[in-house]
């Protein structure tokens, strides 16, 4: 079996842009998606996420045109979430360059969306963004959430989980709500619960802090996939560092010469 | 003259097919289209596509891509993505659809409840890198160093009767033909669009290829 477990930067945009703090030594433009998606390409991500944080009708174009510029210089996977709520959204987006979408609050609203965009595109580019909160302080079940925990679904993670690959989900986005943004590192009794628990691959998502939450994501936590953004902005480490650390610990990754 | 057509029939991500050859074919002639007259004038044909196979073939038809395929793919370069590959087949088990039938041997699904040897469940699509073992030596190959990783996607893999068409393995967790060869046929169940260097690199050996060298 060789086949590697991946590690996935994710940059928030806005309008076309990147608005957290990219660090990157000698980084012309800190803002410019082009320019930011080629070095994590040179570090060796093995896909970047776009996240729309303020998607809105007015600024789709914008988003179009950032994924049409990053697609003719970047050649590996690139997924886009936030504000995937038409048939449309998905084919614009593909059409730009994008090889996976992330569907989020418009599949709680509409279950149904993921079953027709995952018949119309294939299940391979249909990416479904869970947003998991534990339900009380034992972490083993958990509620969906969206809009960053705000609205409360009453769905349970794992059913809603299975709903979704049995809809058509290529892959889950498993973000832990209550880890997110606390550097405290992946909620592991989710991330292993889902992980365990559904047939497509699983990314972890929401707390990274040290290269070992990103070793006990993988171990412990099972995920195919881990996903982080703060500690490649800032520049604490590298994605190159990341996967050299991993492989020491005898996880397959793609190590790039 | 076209010099690379990459052929549209409603399935999937030519914009990156096409974006990759821009890169490493500056100032050809690269031409996405889903028109015969355009495939039977170029000089080397790229057939992409992902989604599922029934559909594909459908689209075939429906466009009136069936004939000047068969024709294209036994006459110059010719390089099969993904679906592409799959559907150069007899056969595939999903949907029980026949495809166009250069290759004996048939597509079949990856079974659910594939282990690794560590235990761990083996996930559907098989999504990801992976290593590819160069089983045959092919100009396609040429500055590819073995077992280079290719980014994968896919829930379907074809099984060739013929053990010599076989051009590349993977292992998932068998090993599978992920690249084969015939002639001035090259197909392959990976993105080579979206494998950076190596894939790149393929594409671009596919560019400069005759169609003959092995």
């Amino acid at each position: 079996m060789s086949l590697a477990r991946r590690i996935i930067p994710c940059l928030d945009v806005t309008g076309g842009r990147v608005v957290k703090g990219v660090n990157f030594v000698g980084l012309k433009d800190a803002g410019d998606p082009v320019e930011i998606a080629r070095r994590y390409d040179i570090q060796g991500a093995d896909e970047i996420t776009f996240l729309d944080i303020t998607a809105t009708s007015d600024n789709r174009g914008l988003i179009l045109e950032m994924i049409e510029a990053v697609a003719s210089q970047v050649f590996i996977p690139l997924t886009v979430g936030g504000g995937v709520r038409h048939i449309e959204n998905i084919r614009d987006l593909l059409n730009a360059g994008a090889d996976k979408v992330g569907i989020n609050s418009a599949a709680v609203a509409h279950p149904e969306f993921v079953q027709a965009a995952a018949d119309r595109f294939g299940s391979q580019c249909i990416v479904v963004a869970i947003d998991a909160l534990a339900v009380d302080a034992t972490n083993s079940r958990w509620e969906v959430v969206t809009h960053g925990g705000r609205n409360r679904t009453g769905l349970d993670v794992m059913e809603w989980a299975d709903r979704m690959v049995r809809m058509g989900a290529g892959e889950i986005l498993l973000t832990s709500i209550d880890r997110d943004g606390t550097k405290a590192g992946f909620n592991l009794p989710l991330t292993r619960a889902v992980a365990d628990g559904v047939s497509v691959p699983v990314i972890a998502s929401g707390g990274v802090g040290t290269l070992d939450h990103l070793l006990d994501g993988i171990v412990k936590g099972h995920a195919d996939a881990v996903l982080a953004a703060s500690i490649f902005h800032y520049g604490e480490y590298t994605v190159g560092q990341a996967k050299s650390y991993l492989a020491s610990r005898g996880v397959i990754v793609r190590e790039v010469a | 003259m076209i010099d690379i057509a990459i052929v549209d029939y409603g399935m999937g991500n030519l914009r990156s097919v096409s974006q990759a050859f821009k890169k490493v074919a500056p100032g050809r002639d690269i031409r996405i289209t889903g028109q015969a007259k355009d495939l039977l004038k170029a000089e080397r044909v790229v057939f992409p596509g992902v989604g599922a196979m029934g559909d594909a073939m459908g689209e075939l038809n429906s466009r009136g891509l069936v004939d000047a395929l068969k024709q294209v793919a036994r006459t110059r370069p010719f390089l099969g993505i993904c679906l592409g590959l799959q559907m150069l087949f007899e056969f595939s088990e999903e949907g029980n659809t026949p495809g166009l039938g250069f290759f004996s041997g048939r597509v079949r699904k990856f079974t659910d409840g594939m282990m690794d040897p560590d235990g761990g469940r083996l996930k559907i699509p098989h999504m990801g890198w992976n290593e590819v073992d160069q089983v045959k030596s092919h100009f396609l190959w040429q500055g590819i160093q073995d077992r280079s990783r290719f980014y994968f996607v896919h829930s379907y893999y074809a099984e060739p009767l013929k053990g010599e068409l076989i051009a590349g393995t993977t292992s998932y967790p068998r090993p599978f033909a992920c690249a084969v060869s015939d002639q001035n046929l090259f197909a392959v169940q990976f993105h080579p669009e979206k494998s950076q260097a190596a894939g790149l690199r393929l594409l671009q050996n596919f560019v400069t290829w005759d169609g003959v060298a092995k």
